[in-house]
């Protein structure tokens, strides 16, 4: 449930006017709410971000996020690769 | 990856049944990022339970979930956090090993010092993202945050799940 639960914090936030980016774990869920942007990560629930104590991997994840942050084509679940 | 044919039978069966359509973002709602990234304050937001030391735990015993939400100082040490998520649908020493894996402060603070993002907020925010009847959530908890997120001028803010 974490998931929807971050669509709807995701949505909450940009209707106050401030652009979103989140990371999603479940495709099943993201793809139904739709949030205006979001990466698929193709990780276990509970690995966000890949995998601890991994910072390379970490921010690769996060500029591949964040690189999403400046697109108007929404909604958009891209699939981090 | 995770699919819903990771999970366990019984959580499996609940997903397969929950009405998450009901909460669909239908038209999409959706801000542009008003100026470049290196110009922009971004704040994090997790569902991963997190807390201070100081700060007190999540209603786990609440069957449609805790909505309540735990502010973080971005001055915290995040070895120093506390996750206490009910879930049992995830490996929790993953996390706890590395706080980042689920809320990558530190990783922002590289890119704060590199010039990637203009500023971190003072404060970030803490959900625990079990929360299977939303509407409090939607009506109080998450409407709370974004103008708090908005009083504080942020620009962008990253969002993730555990």
């Amino acid at each position: 449930m974490c998931q929807q639960t971050v669509c709807l914090l995701q949505a909450a936030i940009e209707r106050a006017g401030i652009a979103t980016v989140s990371i999603s774990l479940l495709r099943e869920v993201t793809s139904v709410i739709k949030p205006p942007r979001a990466l698929f990560v193709p990780f276990p629930m509970g690995y966000p971000l890949g995998a601890p104590n991994d910072a390379p991997l970490q921010h690769q994840i996060i500029a591949a996020a964040l690189g999403l942050l400046e697109r108007d084509d929404v909604p958009i679940l891209e699939e981090y690769r | 990856m995770s699919t819903y044919d990771d999970l366990s039978l019984h959580v499996r069966l609940f997903m397969k049944s929950y009405p998450f359509s009901r909460y669909a973002i239908e038209p999409t709602l959706w801000a542009r990022l008003a100026k470049p990234l290196d110009k922009s304050r971004v704040a994090l937001v997790t569902t991963a339970g997190l807390r201070t030391p100081d700060q007190g735990d999540f209603d786990r015993s609440d069957k449609r979930g805790d909505p309540s939400f735990r502010e973080i100082p971005n001055t915290i040490e995040t070895r120093l956090l506390v996750e206490s998520h009910r879930s049992y649908s995830f490996d929790h020493e993953a996390v706890r090993s590395d706080i980042n894996l689920a809320f990558p402060l530190d990783r922002f603070r590289e890119l704060e010092s590199r010039g990637v993002i203009g500023a971190l907020n003072h404060r970030h925010f803490s959900f625990m993202g079990s929360i299977v009847g939303p509407r409090r959530l939607i009506d109080e908890m998450a409407p709370q945050v974004a103008r708090s997120l908005a009083e504080d001028r942020v620009d962008a803010v990253f969002l993730t799940p555990v």
